[in-house]
């Protein structure tokens, strides 16, 4: 049983194609690293694999049962996603906008119990942000604020984590450490993992599998080592890319 | 939840309060003894008529009608996830006047009345969210405009009301207009409708703490915008409209009070809504008890204070948001 599996996802936005027949199976454990170009679609197919947006055709199928057929606030169990922007129109503290994480799986007149206050705590811990818990999210930088969008989602603890663009805002160091907390507890914890990104070295360096999507509704999948060329990725961004050997891992540059 | 424990105990001693000072001034002031004594026990004298028969159901009135507008401006500002919607400001009070004044105009009452403002404030409240809505959001200063002009409209339509009725029932109805609860009978539903209005949404609470971030983020987290949303519209017009009912339009509450709550206890609406409840009564009751006393025996309109208190303090919050957010 797969975990996610994608049957002839075809998808368009304002009549430009995103995929045609799209067919993937993501299985737990993976980590796949969305690519393409600026407009191509990337948000576009994470929000449609979340029902966020529901005008496609073809089949999602979340662990054998069709997306269609879910209860919204079942899906929010089984799959969370970071999106690019946040909304914040009153004031909220830091630790009660991650707790917010907890909502689908607590009933309508509960409150958060202590383990769901620890898993929040927790989240905080790894985005580094305790120290800054009470603080009202409006008064943050954009790179703390992301980091309080990915502890949220860690919050939610769901099976698929899905990243629109986890990378934005943040300094290297935060994006070298959280993409290694996704990829490894997503190893570790059975998890699925796919995330939108920019950039082509930390993709090669984090994920497991790839998809590119090269703009005209055509794309490439598959584990890491076969999808990462200069070729394919000279075909998805429409720009000559250089491969350079280094001791560990090929270097990706535009030429 | 004990984190908010010294703000309840202070906005019920503050509610409680209120309604002694309502009780107690006026043409004839009565002490505490004789409020007392008129309150629990059977002595049949001066006070405990006073007491009973004008002053206990003003002041229920006016704290039921504080507690549905500040109520029904918090779900507004959720709805909008914008801290500036109010039911006054928006134009909902006026639409659900228009439709009650036209029903008062043609001589009818009762149920009538009740239908023709709970009519008024729906069609006021979907004319002016359909119409500044764009692109899946509201635009603050589209919203306000809109409601400004919507307002605007519905005052014309006041006014054509007013200059064709005859004259007497005429000061009645301006006074009705101006907010003012002097005369009326307390309408048991309006109570009912607060405490239902109040359980309804403290039920939903914590979906709306979620919708406030968002209709993505909320869809995200498992909730069902398009019900919720329906929902809170049609739980902010019936509000507004049992407000309207009770007291005409009655100015800024729904929108003072949620705001000064959310610097206090942040925006969480499990603790909101019962605080803008309380709160919204209390300031409601202590603005009629001074409409009633600055200048006695005159009595002001009940919208008259409550619009000296709003409108310094939506100037302060308009320019406040927008140097944070110029543009938006």
């Amino acid at each position: 049983m797969s975990l996610l599996c994608v049957q002839n996802l075809s998808l368009s936005i304002a009549n430009k194609k995103v995929c045609d027949s799209l067919n993937i199976e993501f299985e737990a454990g993976q980590s796949w690293g969305v690519l393409g170009r600026n407009g191509v679609g990337k948000t576009t197919l994470l929000h449609s694999l979340c029902h966020l947006r529901t005008e496609y055709s073809g089949d999602i199928m979340l662990q054998d049962k069709n997306l269609q057929q879910y209860k919204r606030s079942d899906i929010a169990k089984l799959m969370g996603i970071q999106l690019q922007h946040n909304e914040d129109p009153f004031p909220s503290s830091v630790f009660d906008t991650v707790l917010t994480g907890r909502h689908p799986y607590i009933a309508n007149w509960q409150w958060e119990n202590e383990a769901d206050i620890c898993k929040a705590k927790a989240a905080l811990d790894i985005v580094e942000m305790t120290e800054l818990a009470e603080r009202s999210v409006n008064q943050l930088s954009g790179g703390e604020r992301q980091r309080v969008s990915l502890a949220t989602l860690i919050t939610q603890d769901p099976k698929i984590f899905l990243l629109d663009e986890p990378n934005s805002h943040l300094d290297l160091n935060y994006q070298i450490s959280l993409l290694d907390h996704f990829t490894s507890y997503s190893r570790t914890n059975e998890r699925l993992l796919i995330m939108n990104l920019h950039d082509i070295n930390l993709a090669s360096r984090f994920c497991s599998h790839l998809l590119l999507l090269t703009g005209d509704g055509h794309y490439l999948a598959g584990p890491v080592e076969n999808i990462l060329t200069a070729d394919n990725l000279e075909l998805t961004f429409r720009h000559p890319i250089e491969q350079i050997q280094s001791p560990d891992r090929n270097i990706y540059l535009p030429a | 939840m004990h984190k908010a424990l010294p703000l309840f105990i202070t906005l019920t001693l503050l509610s409680a309060l209120s309604f002694l000072i309502a009780f107690s001034v006026g043409s004839i002031n009565l002490s505490f003894d004789q409020i007392t004594s008129a309150l629990f026990s059977n002595n049949k004298d001066i006070a405990q008529t006073i007491i009973w028969e004008l002053r206990a159901p003003r002041a229920t009135i006016a704290f039921v009608t504080g507690g549905l507008l500040s109520l029904a401006g918090l779900l507004m500002q959720v709805l909008l996830r914008n801290p500036l919607a109010d039911p006054y400001i928006l134009g909902i009070s006026s639409g659900s006047s228009v439709l009650a004044l036209s029903a008062m105009a043609l001589g009818l009452t009762g149920y009538w009345i009740t239908a023709g403002a709970f009519t008024g404030a729906l069609l006021s409240i979907l004319l002016v969210f359909g119409l500044s809505h764009r692109n899946g959001s509201w635009n603050p200063s589209r919203l306000l405009l809109t409601g400004v002009v919507i307002a605007a409209g519905w005052g014309a339509m006041i006014n054509f009301i007013l200059s064709t009725s005859p004259d007497k029932p005429l000061r009645g109805m301006l006074f009705w207009l101006m907010g003012d609860i002097n005369n009326i009978t307390p309408e048991p539903s309006s109570l009912v409708a607060l405490i239902i209005g109040t359980l309804v949404t403290l039920a939903i609470a914590r979906q709306l703490n979620i919708l406030s971030r968002g209709d993505l983020q909320a869809t995200a987290l498992g909730v069902s915008v398009k019900p919720l949303r329906i929902t809170l519209f049609l739980l902010a017009s019936c509000l507004t409209a049992f407000a309207v009912i009770q007291a005409g339009s009655v100015g800024f509450i729904g929108l003072i009070v949620p705001h000064m709550l959310r610097l206090i206890i942040g925006s969480d609406h499990r603790l909101l809504i019962p605080a803008s409840v309380l709160a919204g009564g209390s300031l409601l009751l202590i603005s009629d008890t001074l409409a009633r006393t600055i200048i006695a025996p005159q009595q002001l309109p009940l919208g008259v204070i409550t619009a000296f208190i709003g409108v310094p303090f939506f100037l302060y919050l308009l320019n406040k948001n927008f140097d944070r957010n110029p543009l938006k």
